[in-house]
């Protein structure tokens, strides 16, 4: 991991589409143009045909506004944008299917918003299935079940492996590690969020300022698989002191994600930022520097990542389908790779690779990451 | 000096192809040559190349010292001197340049910049602490005395992972234009004076600047898409300049010296442009605090607006994130303090992961690294929401002497004062 940083995608990125230009007007290519001021919604059209409609969004007020088509009841949200600063522009496109909605603009962020009747007429376009949305909730609410059950296998294995670190059983240690770590990283982006544990956990020798206590996991790595020179071993107090802090903290971790739930952006950005923990730091080695463990972490990325995109398949096979096998295929292509390189119950160390074998490994993982980080979009939009 | 490229390009027509063929037409000093606005002139108060407005291209190369004696490094540093003067008029170097020599002896001038024209060429200097103290503490030319307080190895910040290949160095080589070539043929030349003397540690190419130093200058854009530096201190900016840049006479006791210079702090920062590419518009823009068209900060107006960090967003969050690289960089979250930075996009080549080995080369120059930047980068390091992006994967530091005039040699005050 890299130091405590909250993982954006875990924390409520809710507009949909957003670009920014100068105040231009709405370009020929059908866009709209929104002008939002402190007392008014200008909408440059009251109709649209069927299929992507882009609002370009010009704030011309005051304060902060928003801006959000609404379904016909005034309350269903097809699409939003929000933090518009005043003299910014932002696009919202949605997929509108014909009928009757809302555009309205909210200055200030507040009330009800400043609304208009907004008529979308049929193009012909197949908009896609309208069920989305109930695929959409199955899908967060399955992840939502798959987090708190890695949390709770991770809890009991950090337990145990905590309990034989503190007792001296080095061997039966080193031989949980990466099995134990495996629940953790299928579930990074989760545990990232939490910005103080994240570190407390999960730090590498490298992310450490100068001065600055290092406790969590790889700490205890280092001191199971200690450098050849110079190194002092951990004492049976420091082995206690990071045995119950991993412990308690994992425990914390826990209780937190108990009332943790998720939308639909928040797994297709997970996805994609555990294949960039992948690309940045398991098929460089840096994550597993003294045990060489990094293909388990490797495996556990992809696991996670795969378990966002298969929940929201059903989603995406009606509204991009062949994205859906593209991505089908680029999972199983890299899991055949992953799976040549097994070794009993997990796998070879990471300095067992050759730099061939490395390279077509980050091969793999860019050919899944690339059309992974559409998935957000495909889904949502 | 001798063969004046300049006066060659006034007789042939500038961009004559073939010119390199043709018989020698024009030497001696060329006395129109500081007149020619593609020409910055190299003898100042102040070296060159720091707030001249940035050129577009860039060669950095950093020295270790193989000699024990000081009059070698003298020497070096005066013939340095003479060869940058040369260069940065647009002349060759030596008394017979690049293809008037004998012919039974090597070329002075190594020729792959006879007929170009300088570019705005500017060279800098700059000394490491390596050239003071020795990595025991050993004081190597008698200068440990004059050694300034600041010019101290920067620490390890949370995330680095240096490479000793591409870190330090007892000196350094700022050549910058907005012709590569000639930029690789001020490195190269003034690495081939100093062999016997000095041996190259680590040289570093720079395309595409990533700062303005000018009000004349548009922002340009860095590998990750969005404009930088536009808040950059200004050449226009005196008052900035003076507080920020240059070090003052009484600034430090051992380091009279450096009244007139600064310090020069390198970093060479490794960016995943693959995950970025992958990562949403918004989530890029929330990252850096800006917006990518216009540059405008997030809170509201143009490019040049200056961020309002109390604007709210939804759910009452800040609409300039926490860790946005603009909020975590900016001088108002700093204690006021500015940097003059002067970095360069990288790519040099791919890595063996089939990624491009790329990202930005960061220049600062700063009057005090200790109170400036040490600071700043410890809290980048630790908040800045870029950091899945980046990782720093080399650094320096070095204390650039002040400018000198004709007759002089850079570095004189620390040896001769």
């Amino acid at each position: 991991m890299r130091p405590p940083i909250t993982a954006l995608a875990v924390v409520g990125l809710v507009a949909v589409g957003s670009a920014c230009t100068s105040n231009e007007s709405a370009s020929a290519d059908g866009s709209l143009a929104v002008t939002s001021t402190d007392d008014a919604c200008d909408v440059s059209r009251a109709e649209a045909p069927s299929g992507n409609v882009v609002f370009e969004v010009t704030n011309g007020g005051t304060q902060v506004t928003e801006f959000y088509l609404l379904a016909d009841d005034g309350l269903r949200i097809i699409g939003e944008v929000e933090n518009i600063g005043p003299g910014i522009t932002r696009n919202l496109v949605v997929q509108a299917s014909p009928g009757q909605y809302f555009a309205a603009c909210k200055p200030g962020m507040t009330g009800d918003g400043l609304r208009s009747e907004f008529t979308v007429t049929d193009s012909g376009i197949d908009v896609g299935d309208s069920d989305v949305a109930g695929l959409l909730t199955t899908a967060t609410d399955q992840y939502r079940l798959y987090v708190r059950d890695q949390i709770a296998q991770l809890v009991e294995k950090t337990d145990t492996f905590a309990s034989m670190y503190l007792a001296g059983d080095d061997d039966g240690a080193r031989a949980l590690y990466a099995d134990a770590r495996t629940h953790w990283e299928r579930v990074e982006p989760v545990a990232e969020s939490f910005g103080d544990l994240d570190p407390r956990l999960d730090l590498r020798e490298a992310d450490l300022e100068a001065v600055q206590e290092w406790t969590g996991w790889h700490a205890i790595e280092k001191d199971l698989w200690p450098p050849a020179d110079g190194y002092a071993p951990f004492t049976e107090t420091q082995r206690a002191d990071l045995a119950g802090r991993l412990t308690a903290d994992t425990a914390e971790l826990s209780t937190r994600v108990q009332d943790l739930t998720f939308d639909a952006t928040q797994l297709g950005n997970g996805a994609k930022e555990l294949l960039d923990e992948v690309a940045t730091g398991k098929v460089t080695g840096e994550e597993e520097i003294w045990s060489h463990t990094d293909l388990w972490d490797f495996q556990a990325n992809v696991d996670g990542a795969r378990i966002a995109f298969e929940a929201l398949q059903p989603a995406l096979e009606t509204k991009d389908a062949d994205l859906a096998t593209t991505l089908t295929s680029r999972f199983a292509a890299l899991q055949t790779l992953l799976d040549g390189h097994r070794d009993g119950d997990g796998f070879v160390l990471y300095t067992d690779l050759t730099e061939a074998q490395i390279k077509e490994l980050a091969a793999s993982v860019n050919a899944l990451s690339e059309p992974l980080a559409e998935l957000t979009a495909a889904v949502v939009l | 000096m001798s063969v004046s490229r300049r006066g060659f390009l006034g007789f042939l027509g500038a961009g004559a192809a073939g010119a390199a063929t043709l018989p020698l037409v024009g030497c001696g000093s060329d006395a129109s040559a500081g007149a020619s606005d593609d020409i910055v002139p190299f003898f100042g108060a102040h070296q060159a190349g720091i707030v001249t407005p940035a050129q577009d291209r860039l060669h950095f190369a950093t020295f270790d010292i193989t000699t024990t004696a000081r009059d070698d490094l003298v020497e070096l540093l005066r013939r340095w001197t003479a060869a940058a003067a040369d260069m940065t008029a647009g002349r060759d170097i030596g008394d017979y340049g690049a293809m008037d020599g004998p012919l039974l002896a090597p070329p002075e001038d190594t020729g792959e910049a006879y007929g170009l024209r300088p570019a705005r060429l500017t060279i800098t200097f700059g000394f490491g602490p390596g050239l003071f103290v020795d990595a025991d503490g050993n004081d190597r030319f008698g200068l440990a005395a004059k050694r300034p307080a600041a010019l101290q190895p920067l620490p390890h910040f949370s995330g680095d992972q240096l490479q000793e290949a591409r870190s330090g160095g007892d000196l350094c080589v700022q050549a910058c234009s907005d012709d590569p070539q000639v930029a690789v043929h001020a490195v190269r030349n003034l690495a081939r004076i100093g062999f016997g003397t000095v041996a190259m540690r680590w040289s570093q190419l720079g395309f595409g600047r990533t700062s303005s130093t000018s009000d004349t200058q548009a922002t340009p854009r860095n590998l990750f898409g969005f404009k930088d530096g536009t808040n950059n201190i200004k050449a226009e900016q005196g008052d900035l300049v003076d507080r920020f840049v240059w070090v003052a006479p009484d600034d430090d006791r051992a380091g009279a010296w450096l009244a007139g210079g600064s310090y020069l702090v390198a970093r060479r920062v490794n960016m995943h442009i693959e995950t970025w590419d992958r990562t949403s518009l918004q989530e890029q823009e929330v990252v850096i605090g800006r917006d990518k068209k216009a540059g405008a900060p997030l809170s509201c107006g143009g490019e040049f607006t200056a961020p309002d960090f109390a604007v709210a967003g939804s759910g009452g969050e800040p609409i300039i994130a926490e860790g946005a690289h603009l909020r975590v960089a900016h001088p108002e979250q700093n204690d006021g303090v500015h940097i003059l930075r002067r970095g360069y996009n990288f790519a040099d080549g791919s890595n063996g992961l089939g990624n491009l080995d790329a990202g930005l080369f960061f220049l600062a120059y700063t009057r005090d690294p200790v109170a400036n930047f040490v600071p700043l980068q410890t809290r980048l390091a630790r908040s800045d929401l870029l950091n899945e992006y980046i990782v720093h994967t080399g650094s320096a530091l070095f204390a650039v002497p002040p400018g000198v005039g004709e007759g002089g040699y850079i570095g004189e005050t620390l040896f001769e004062g």
